[in-house]
């Protein structure tokens, strides 16, 4: 039976994070997954927003719950609560932060509804794809549509910073300090997920054009500590985390900040929890495997897994 | 520095936290992890809101290096959500017009704004030209940009959203 789900792409899903969109896509369609895209969505303000302006923060993420409530699906159910599946962690997360101010704060609300002339009928809920694939489907269920278990593949799970905290807006869905969502769907792919210490530690986020200094030395924490732990890959839910750690083990920044030095360890490729979902279930990968910037498909091969 | 008595107060409304309950326990901090970088950890910026040090922090680089993590607010005893003490921070910076101490984060989070008020959505190419005339950092990151570029990760033209008024309505709602 077709799970339908109301979608917010973000920005990033066709242009920096393109992987992800194209993985998702493939693993919705294997899943019997719909994602109905919310009509003229706009973007949620992602890091600048709430750096900058205190309005802009919630406001633009209350335009896509507004627009969300436009989408009809054809389920009985979602006439009572509406799940809105969104993969970014930062648009998740201030899609839930805008939620949460529309049914808590009255004043927020009735400015809203006023500026975007719509009635809040609190019955959208932003969640983040990977709580929706982790508790929405059962192991055998996912384990079912597995036709290449990705067997030796060792992967550190990089969860990030708004994938999974603050709690007021995840509710749980997993724990903030140790989740294991990701690491549940990554065995039942058939890889290995080795434990680490650094899964929720942060990349750098939005500072890796004008402080990449300061990614690079995050980036390389994070790089070295997966060595350690004797991974291949990381694998993420994120595409900021993405571009960072895909980026910035290569490209170093500067100038005009000094270079800082190539780095003493192998780069390790970086995968969306999708890409492996949409490999272990033998989709046709090869072109998405292509756009990473650490060629992940040498690990691959070496595996024989493509 | 003689102390900005009203300071505190603004800081806890603009932010909806309670400053006062910060009892220099640190865990912020340990967990921060760009404390590294700043002159004042986020620990000391929760003690100098305390002491009303309205032009240290206002004038400071500390508070253009949060990343937002949100570490520091999962981990409070107190449940004080220090990051966004450092957004009211950099909001009062700029209602007041001090210079940011850390210019090109400012103009990135500012071209990154103009472009959602011309498009509806973020448009990654004029994005990062508006930003690099304003910052003249012309030349960094033009090695990954170029390797983003050709593996089409990145769109030539941007695209206008039908709604683009509303959101323009969403930026004049501020003034």
């Amino acid at each position: 039976m077709t799970t339908r789900y109301a979608f917010y792409p973000g920005c990033t899903l066709h242009s920096t994070g393109v992987e992800f969109g194209a993985s998702t896509d493939l693993v919705c369609h294997v899943l019997d997954v719909d994602l109905v895209e919310i009509p003229d969505w706009n973007c949620c303000g992602a890091s600048s927003a709430h750096s900058i302006d205190e309005t802009l923060f919630l406001a633009l993420p209350a335009r896509n719950i507004a627009q969300a409530q436009q989408v009809g699906l054809d389920d009985p159910a979602s006439s009572s609560e509406l799940s809105l599946a969104i993969p970014c962690a930062a648009c998740y997360s201030r899609l839930a932060a805008a939620d949460l101010a529309l049914r808590q704060d009255e004043a927020f609300r009735a400015r809203m509804e006023s500026a975007l002339d719509f009635e809040y009928q609190a019955r959208v809920r932003p969640r983040n794809l990977l709580d929706i694939m982790a508790n929405d489907f059962s192991q055998e269920v996912l384990r079912a549509k597995v036709l290449k278990p990705l067997e030796g593949l060792k992967v550190v799970t990089y969860y990030g910073c708004l994938l999974i905290r603050p709690p007021q807006y995840t509710q749980h869905w997993d724990d903030p300090e140790h989740p294991q969502t990701m690491d549940h769907i990554v065995e039942l792919m058939g890889a290995e997920a080795v434990p680490w210490s650094y899964g929720v530690d942060c990349c750098g986020g939005s500072l890796t054009l004008n402080r990449s200094d300061v990614v690079v030395h995050l980036v390389d924490g994070l790089a070295q500590a997966a060595h350690e732990a004797g991974a291949d890959a990381f694998v993420t839910a994120c595409p900021m985390c993405m571009a960072n750690v895909d980026g910035r083990q290569l490209y170093r920044g500067g100038p005009p900040l000094p270079r800082p030095p190539k780095p003493d360890y192998e780069p390790l490729p970086i995968f969306y929890f999708t890409e492996l979902m949409a490999l272990a279930y033998g989709q046709p990968m090869k072109k998405v495997l292509a756009r990473h910037l650490v060629d992940p498909r040498p690990l691959l091969k070496r595996l024989g897994l493509v | 520095m003689k102390p900005d008595l009203t300071f505190s107060e603004q800081v806890s409304d603009l932010s909806h936290q309670n400053v006062r309950r910060c009892y220099y326990c640190l865990r912020c901090t340990a967990g921060c992890p760009a404390a590294y970088a700043m002159e004042y950890t986020p620990a000391q910026i929760l003690r100098l809101v305390q002491l009303g040090q309205k032009d240290t922090l206002l004038s400071s680089s500390a508070i253009w290096l949060c990343i937002g993590c949100e570490t520091c607010g999962t981990r409070c005893p107190n449940e004080i959500h220090a990051g966004a003490v450092i957004d009211a921070l950099r909001q009062l910076a700029i209602a007041e017009g001090v210079a940011p101490a850390e210019a090109k984060v400012f103009k990135l989070h500012k071209a990154f704004l103009d472009s959602i008020r011309t498009w509806g959505r973020l448009h990654e190419l004029t994005m990062l030209m508006e930003y690099k005339l304003a910052s003249l950092d012309l030349f960094s990151d033009l090695d990954m940009g170029l390797d983003m570029f050709i593996k089409g990760k990145i769109h030539p033209l941007p695209k206008r959203i039908k709604g683009v008024d509303e959101v323009k309505k969403l930026f004049e709602m501020r003034d």
